[in-house]
């Protein structure tokens, strides 16, 4: 007679791991930073290292404080993910405590306050961004100039600026191609006029437009290998590109291309990373199209009509909120069900 | 045949690793000393044991009668002595002892006069051939156990089309109906046959994955072109075997929820039953072994063996070389599906079709669980198209009601969303425990419940006795004042007499309904 330990079903070794799903996200999110360090400068990177660092520190004593076992929990990757989110959408140049306080916001407040991955209804980034955007305006406004890594400022700059508390030199601070078009907008200029301005570059704003794409190709891998959810990101775009389209075809005059829309801003990162945070993302099939279409709405409308200039963290906010509704009116037919 | 096939959504395409049993024909293992003969073998009542200690008895003869409709007999695997009735370790997931026949073989392999088949089974009406199944104590081979004249009668309200035959067995590592039918194609066929006469079906089709394709080509030329049976080729994808996803690939219908395939006019046999039928009714043989595969990187031979039901693990795995020094885990049953058991100290049964003594690298890394992240995976690959993380979350909770609003008894514990979850969580462990508070729950109400008409009875039995006192007092008040009342006095007593011997009647059965409870 032989003895054996036991084990439930399935006997298969397990298939996938959260901590695999995380440090692919991350690595989808490299081309796209990559652009940025390219167009933006010292900053970027500047910021990365920032926000990840006081993001694990945050999370390592939150999880002591509700007595967690911090190793295993902090190797998920998933504090990183939310820590580079944020270290994206905030201005490379920002000053430190900005960025401590978007970080502090996330982490704390939005994922542990919650009971930590998994339990947090909200999406962490997109808490702290809106936090520091609500509380901090003006310095959200501040983005360099693109093409900074060669002619922007150098690391000393950069390192004086974020942390030293000196100003971005003038010359070398930009509006954002979606800023432009706001401003533009309202003191009655045409688009066909704005246009023709530098910063607009060939479609979504000189730089910018690089970014988004380096995001689409990252988010277009994320998807290839099922981390992301392609119906989200389709939502999205089509959330955000639709009533573009029809405004655009109206008065083509007042309201930006579909294009302009979805390659300026944070169209792309938003479409493919913030609103795949399955977390916080509705989960049935046609509760995720919903959810991307819906946090794409709410994106083109705040940019059109709100008071900001742009709505991703807003749109995928809102949805957030909508998910576990979008969830329960969208259960799928079981098997069996009747039609 | 080109017909079409139905996928069903979701699934996995998983490694089969079916070759390292399929290399030779399955042989006969040598009888064991001692073979342990479970009497509950099967879903339903335990079967009650017709023999003694020291009793003789021959192969194929009853050793226990069916306790009810929904039971099998079970019939001795080998010509021999009863040495005992008693409780021996059987093959369960919680290593549970019940009630066993144990017989020693004496080797002479005699078979009881009684098993006696006919060739000619078309002449026999479909009573009489569903009498031979169930005589023959045949339960389903796939792994459920589920009786199968129970099955092969589907009741008259519900006329059975189709016979769906399954030899997907689309489980990894599992070669027993491959190797069935590679070698008895003929077999499987005559007893579909016969399932189709008992069910007045129109028509049988045959599922097998399309990776079996020698079994696939044994079948089809034993099939000879019928037009009323069909062997098709099914896509690869775990968990084609199961009963509703063949269906659904084979006919495009769907079995209702919480529903029987008989509710849409299907009956689904698994090729190792329909061969069990065949041999009951042409050769008189009931059931007394089946093939197993006995596989895994944990064994030094892996083959499929012909074994006697009844014979302890350790005996079979030492006939397909014995353990490897990798071995790490017994399964009864495929990795997905099947359970493991602590102690190779317990018996092949009807229903084993399968040990796998798994390697540790083929079970291992073992799941490192963190909380659900709601990735959706789960559902992606639920084939009947649950939410599995709202059943864990809900199961989790312990909200039996939302949980069964979510269909959890549609879940077929086929493991798909266990196995992709990156978060790792034991899905079906918690579904299981949802599952089973769930029934212990509903007989917790049906004792209340009986608990309570008892009670009513009880009450109204009192109420009717007063009223009878009262009736008679009053007669004798009457009969005191009254004297031309007496003929009615006397009327009145046989009345009374007729009403107790009710209120007996209906009392004892009060009691009787407690009898029945304790
Ligand atoms: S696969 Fe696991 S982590 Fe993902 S939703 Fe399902 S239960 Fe949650
Ligand atoms: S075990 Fe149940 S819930 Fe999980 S995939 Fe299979 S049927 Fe769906």
């Amino acid at each position: 007679m032989r003895e054996f330990p036991v084990a439930t079903s399935p006997h298969l070794p397990p298939r996938a791991s959260v901590p695999a799903l995380m440090y692919r996200v991350l690595a989808a999110l490299a081309p796209g930073a990559a652009l940025a360090t390219w167009q933006f400068g010292w900053g970027v990177p500047l910021q990365l290292a920032l926000a990840c660092l006081l993001a694990v520190a945050a999370e390592a004593a939150m999880l002591a404080l509700r007595r967690r076992p911090v190793g295993r929990a902090l190797a998920d990757g998933s504090v990183l993910v939310t820590a580079a989110l944020l270290a994206l959408a905030l201005p490379p140049y920002a000053p430190w405590w900005l960025t401590a306080v978007a970080v502090l916001a996330a982490v704390v407040l939005a994922k542990h306050l919650y009971g930590g991955l998994g339990y947090n209804p909200f999406n962490p980034a997109m808490v702290g961004y809106v936090v520091v955007l609500v509380a901090f305006p003006r310095e959200l406004g501040h983005w360099p100039a693109p093409a900074a890594l060669a002619a922007g400022p150098d690391l000393a700059t950069a390192l004086s600026v974020v942390f030293g508390g000196s100003p971005l030199p003038d010359a070398l601070t930009a509006a954002t191609p979606l800023d432009h078009v706001r401003t533009g907008l309202s003191m009655n200029r045409t688009l066909a006029e704005l246009r023709a301005d530098p910063v607009m570059g060939r479609i979504a704003g000189t730089g910018w437009e690089w970014v988004a794409l380096g995001y689409l190709a990252g988010g277009l891998w994320l998807v290839w290998k099922r981390v992301a959810d392609w119906r989200i990101p389709l939502g999205f775009a089509a959330g955000l590109a639709l009533p573009a389209l029809l405004a655009w075809g109206v008065d083509p005059d007042a309201y930006p291309s579909p294009l302009f829309h979805l390659l300026s801003g944070g169209a792309m990162l938003g479409a493919f990373f913030i609103a795949t945070d399955p977390v916080t993302a509705s989960t049935t099939p046609r509760g995720r199209l919903l959810f991307g279409a819906g946090a794409g709405l709410v994106t083109f409308l705040v940019r059109g009509f709100g008071g900001y200039p742009d709505g991703v963290a807003f749109g995928v906010l809102l949805m957030n909120m909508a998910a576990p509704t979008l969830d329960q009116l969208t259960r799928p037919r079981v098997f069996g069900e009747r039609r | 045949m080109s017909a079409r096939i139905h996928p069903f959504h979701g699934g996995l395409v998983l490694d089969g690793r079916k070759a390292l049993s399929t290399r030779t024909p399955p042989a006969p293992v040598p009888l064991p000393e001692r073979l342990v003969v479970p009497l509950h073998q099967h879903i339903g009542a335990a079967a009650e044991p017709v023999v003694e200690p020291g009793q003789r008895v021959l192969k194929g003869e009853p050793i226990a009668r069916a306790a009810g409709y929904v039971s099998a007999a079970v019939h001795a695997p080998a010509s021999g002595t009863v040495v005992a009735v008693e409780a021996h370790p059987v093959p369960h997931p919680s290593g549970l002892s019940a009630p066993c026949v144990v017989i020693e073989p004496d080797g002479e392999e005699r078979w009881h006069e009684g098993c006696r088949g006919t060739a000619d089974w078309q002449a026999l009406a479909p009573e009489a051939l569903r009498a031979r199944v169930r005589a023959a104590g045949i339960v389903g081979m796939g792994g459920a156990g589920f009786p199968t004249h129970v099955k092969l009668n589907p009741g008259p309200g519900r006329a059975i089309h189709t016979l769906v035959v399954n030899g997907a067995e689309c489980e990894p590592y599992i070669t027993c109906d491959d190797m069935l039918m590679r070698t008895r194609p003929q077999a499987v066929l005559e007893g579909a046959r016969i399932m189709q006469r008992i069910l007045g079906a129109r028509r049988v089709l045959v599922g097998i994955e399309e990776d079996k394709p020698e079994a696939l080509a044994a079948l089809r030329e034993a099939a000879g072109g019928a037009p009323d049976l069909e062997v098709r080729a099914v896509p690869v994808r775990y968990p084609s075997g199961g009963e509703r996803q063949l269906i659904h690939l084979l006919t495009g219908l769907e079995v209702p929820s919480e529903g029987l395939p008989a509710d849409i006019g299907v009956v689904c046999q698994n090729v190792g039953t329909a061969a069990a039928v065949r041999d009951a009714v042409v050769e008189g043989k009931p059931l007394v072994s089946r093939i197993v595969t006995v596989t895994g990187g944990g064994v030094a031979g892996p083959r499929n063996l012909e074994v006697p039901v009844g014979t302890p693990f350790s005996h079979v795995i030492a006939h397909a070389g014995g353990y490897t020094d990798e071995a790490a885990r017994l399964i009864v049953g495929g990795p997905m599906m099947g359970f493991a058991v602590r102690s190779d100290a317990v018996p092949v049964t009807k229903t084993v079709n399968c040990l796998l003594v798994a390697a540790r690298e083929e079970v291992e890394p073992a799941r490192d669980p963190r909380p659900c992240v709601r990735c959706g995976a789960c559902a992606e690959v639920c084939p009947a198209r649950l939410l599995p993380q709202q059943l864990y979350w809900y199961a989790r909770a312990k909200d039996f009601d939302r949980v069964q609003d979510y269909k959890l008894f549609d879940c077929i514990e086929c493991g798909c969303c266990a196995l992709v979850c990156p978060s790792q969580l034991p899905l079906v462990d918690y579904y299981r425990y949802a599952k089973s508070e769930i029934w212990a729950l509903e007989r917790e109400r049906e004792r209340a419940e009986r608990a309570r008409r008892r009670h009513e009875a009880h009450v109204a039995r009192l109420e009717r006795e007063r009223a009878e006192r009262e009736a008679r007092s009053r007669a004798r008040r009457r009969r005191a004042t009254d004297r031309e009342a007496r003929q009615a006095a006397v009327a009145e007593a046989l009345e009374r007499a007729r009403a107790r011997r009710t209120v007996q009647a209906e009392g004892g059965h009060a009691e009787g309904d407690g009898a029945e409870d304790a």
